[in-house]
C-alpha cells in the first residue's frame, strides 16, 4: 500500500518538477516582457535531443550538456531578437501567436537536424532502481529533483542577489522607468530568454533518461507548463513551482489509482477549474480583477 | 447609418460575386474540394471574427467546437439513427451551450481568461475524441454517413462547394445582422469604451457571453459541413493547431472584416495544399508564415488594402 503510494508520489513529483521548470521559464520570461511564450516546451526538447545526439557523435556527457545549454540559450534569443522583438508593440494575443509559431518552427527544424524518433539517455548514475520502502525509486528520478531543487535556488538568488537580476525586476516592474535608471531594456529581455530557455534544456536533459524525448514532446510540456502556471497564479515564480509539483502529483496518482487514459486531460480540467474557482490561482493576488 | 448599411451589402455582394466566379472558373473536382474546404473554415473563422474582432476576446481552443460539430454528425446518424441535418443542429446547439456555460462566469474576469479556458477546453475535446476509441474509432477517425437531400446522396465536390457558399453567404447575413441588432450596437459601445459602455448600462459580461456562443455555433456548424464534405473525420479538427490556424485566419484576413475571414481562409487553406511537396518543411514553413504575417501583417490583408485605397481617392 505504502509502497505503491510512494512510488506514483514519487514518479509525480519527477514529471512535476519539470512542469515547474516549465512553469518558472514562461514567469521569468513573462515577468519581465509581458508575453506567455509557448515555445517553453521546445527549449525542453532542445536540451534533450541536443545532448542525446552529441552524446552519440562521441562528445563526453558533460561536455555534451553544456552544449545543448548553450544551444536552447542561443535559440532562446534568437526568438527574441527574430520574433519577438519587432511586434513588441502588438497585442498580448499576436505576441502569444508569434511564439506558438516560433514553436512550430523550432519543431520543424528539430525534425530536420534530428529526427521523429524516440530518443533516450542512460541515466546519469546508472539505470538500476533503488529499493526505499517498498518502492523502486530510479536514480535519474533523483537527479531531476535535486537539479530542479537547485535550479530554483540558483534563480532565486539570481534575482535577490545579483545586479543584473535586480535590473531584470526593474524592467518586469516598469521598463521605461527601468531605461531611465540605465538599464538597457533590451540586454535584459535577451538575457531573460537566454536563462528561461536554459532551465528548460536543463530540464529536458535531467528528464530525458526517463522520459525519453523527441521533436513534438515539447507541446505538452508546453501546455501543461502553462497549466501549472495558471493553478499557482500567473507571474509567482513560487506559484509557478507549486502549481507543477501539485499538477505531476496529481496526475501520477489519478493515473495510478483511478484511470491513466485521461492522465493527460487532468491538467486542463484543473486549469479550467481553477479559472471559475479561483481565477487568480493559489498564490496569486492582484491578476483577477472581477468586473 | 446608411454608410454602413451599403457597407453591408457592398461586403456581401463581394463575397458572393467572389464565390460565384471562382465557382465558374474551377476546372475540375479537386479544385472545387479545395474551394469548399476555404468556405467551410471562413464559416469557423467569420464567427471566431465576430469574438476577436468585435468582442475583443480571442478562443485559442476554437477547434474544439469545430470537433463537437464534425463529430456530431458522425455519431448522432451512426449510432442513433439521427437524421443528419438535425445532428448538424443538435452539435450547433451542444457547442452554444457549452460556450455560454464557460463563458459567462469567465468572461467576467478581467483580461484574457477567455483564451486560456479555451484552451483547456480544446485540448480536452481533442482527448475525449481521441480516448474514447471504442466510439469514436480513436487516432484513426470514423465514416461519416453521407448527406442525404431529397433522395439523392450529396458527395460530389461541386456541390459542396456550392452549399458551403450558400451557408457561408447566411452566416455572413446573420453576422451582419448581429452586429447591427441592440447587441451589435452594444459590441461597438464596448469597444469603444468598456467603461463608457458599462455607465451607458450594458451588461458587458452577457454581450460578449452571446457573441462567443454565435462563435461556437459557428466553428460547430463549420465542423459538420466539414465532416461530411470529407466522408471521414479524426480528432485532428480539434487540435490546438487547427485553433491556431483559425485565429490566423481571422488576424491575416483582418480583425473586424467579415470579408477578409474568407480571405485569410483561403491563404491558409491553399498554401498548404500548394506546399505539399514539400512536406518535410510543413512545421517550419507554417511557423515561419504565422510569425510573418503577425509581424507584418498585423492589421489584415483587407483592412490594409481598404486603407491603401481610401487614401488614393481622398
Amino acid at each position: 500500500m505504502l509502497a505503491q503510494f510512494l512510488q506514483f508520489t514519487m514518479s509525480g513529483l519527477t514529471v512535476g518538477a519539470v512542469y515547474a521548470v516549465v512553469g518558472l521559464g514562461f514567469t521569468i520570461i513573462y515577468n519581465a516582457s509581458g508575453v506567455l511564450n509557448f515555445a517553453q516546451g521546445e527549449f525542453v526538447m532542445i536540451g534533450g535531443m541536443v545532448t542525446v545526439f552529441a552524446v552519440a557523435a562521441g562528445v563526453p556527457l558533460p561536455l555534451a550538456i553544456l552544449l545543448a545549454i548553450a544551444v536552447a540559450a542561443i535559440v532562446g534569443i534568437g526568438l527574441h531578437r527574430l520574433a519577438i522583438e519587432p511586434a513588441r508593440d502588438a497585442s498580448p494575443v499576436v505576441l502569444i501567436i508569434i511564439t506558438i509559431g516560433g514553436a512550430l518552427v523550432l519543431r520543424g527544424i528539430a525534425q530536420l537536424v534530428f529526427d521523429k524518433q524516440l530518443h533516450k539517455l542512460p541515466g546519469f548514475s546508472g539505470d538500476t532502481p533503488v529499493n526505499f520502502l517498498g518502492a523502486s525509486i530510479l536514480p535519474q528520478a533523483l537527479w531531476v529533483l535535486g537539479g530542479t531543487a537547485i535550479m530554483v535556488a540558483l534563480v532565486s538568488l539570481f534575482f535577490a542577489k545579483t545586479m543584473i537580476g535586480k535590473a531584470v525586476l526593474a524592467t518586469a516592474a516598469n521598463r521605461l522607468a527601468a531605461q531611465l535608471v540605465g538599464v538597457n531594456t533590451s540586454v535584459i529581455l535577451a538575457i531573460s530568454f537566454a536563462l528561461s530557455a536554459a532551465i528548460g534544456a536543463i530540464a529536458g536533459i535531467l528528464v530525458t533518461p526517463i522520459t525519453f524525448t523527441h521533436y513534438e514532446v515539447g507541446t505538452m510540456l508546453a501546455l501543461k507548463g502553462f497549466a501549472a502556471l495558471v493553478l499557482g497564479g500567473l507571474g509567482n515564480p513560487m506559484g509557478a513551482i507549486l502549481g507543477g509539483l501539485l499538477l505531476g502529483l496529481c496526475e501520477q496518482l489519478s493515473a495510478g489509482y483511478i484511470s491513466s487514459t485521461y492522465k493527460d486531460a487532468f491538467a486542463f480540467i484543473v486549469m479550467i477549474g481553477v479559472l471559475l474557482v479561483r481565477p487568480s490561482g493559489l498564490l496569486g493576488s492582484k491578476l483577477a480583477e472581477r468586473v | 447609418m446608411r454608410g454602413l448599411i451599403g457597407n453591408r451589402w457592398a461586403e456581401l455582394g463581394a463575397m458572393a460575386l467572389l464565390i460565384g466566379l471562382v465557382g465558374l472558373i474551377l476546372p475540375s473536382g479537386y479544385y472545387f474540394r479545395v474551394g469548399a474546404l476555404v468556405l467551410v473554415s471562413a464559416i469557423a473563422a467569420l464567427g471566431l471574427n465576430l469574438l476577436l474582432g468585435y468582442a475583443g476576446q480571442v478562443s485559442l481552443g476554437h477547434a474544439g467546437f469545430v470537433g463537437i460539430g464534425a463529430y456530431a454528425v458522425a455519431l448522432l446518424p451512426t449510432y442513433w439513427g439521427v437524421p443528419t441535418l438535425l445532428a448538424l443542429a443538435g452539435g450547433a446547439v451542444f457547442s452554444g451551450l457549452l460556450a455560454l456555460a464557460l463563458g459567462r462566469p469567465i468572461l467576467r474576469l478581467k483580461g484574457h481568461f477567455l483564451a486560456v479556458a479555451t484552451l483547456g477546453l480544446g485540448i480536452l475535446v481533442a482527448m475525449v475524441l481521441t480516448n474514447e476509441a471504442r466510439i469514436t474509432g480513436g487516432p484513426d477517425g470514423m465514416p461519416v454517413p453521407r448527406l442525404e437531400l431529397f433522395g439523392t446522396r450529396i458527395r460530389a465536390p461541386e456541390t459542396w462547394y456550392w452549399i458551403t457558399g450558400g451557408v457561408l453567404l447566411v452566416a455572413t447575413f446573420f453576422a451582419q445582422n448581429l452586429l447591427n441588432s441592440s447587441t451589435g450596437r452594444a459590441l461597438r459601445a464596448l469597444h469603444d469604451s468598456e467603461v463608457a459602455a458599462r455607465a451607458a448600462g450594458i451588461d458587458v459580461a452577457r454581450i460578449k457571453g452571446i457573441v462567443f456562443a454565435v462563435s461556437a455555433i459557428y466553428a460547430s456548424v463549420s465542423g459538420s459541413l466539414l465532416a461530411l464534405l470529407n466522408g471521414h473525420i479524426t480528432p485532428d479538427v480539434a487540435s490546438f493547431l487547427n485553433s491556431i490556424e483559425l485565429v490566423t485566419m481571422v488576424v491575416l484576413g483582418g480583425m473586424g472584416s467579415l470579408l477578409g475571414s474568407l480571405i485569410g481562409a483561403a491563404v491558409l487553406v491553399i498554401l498548404p495544399q500548394a506546399l505539399t511537396i514539400f512536406h518535410e518543411y510543413e512545421h517550419l514553413l507554417l511557423g515561419s508564415f504565422i510569425i510573418l504575417i503577425m509581424i507584418f501583417l498585423r492589421d489584415g490583408i483587407v483592412p490594409t488594402l481598404r486603407k491603401r485605397f481610401t487614401e488614393r481617392g481622398s
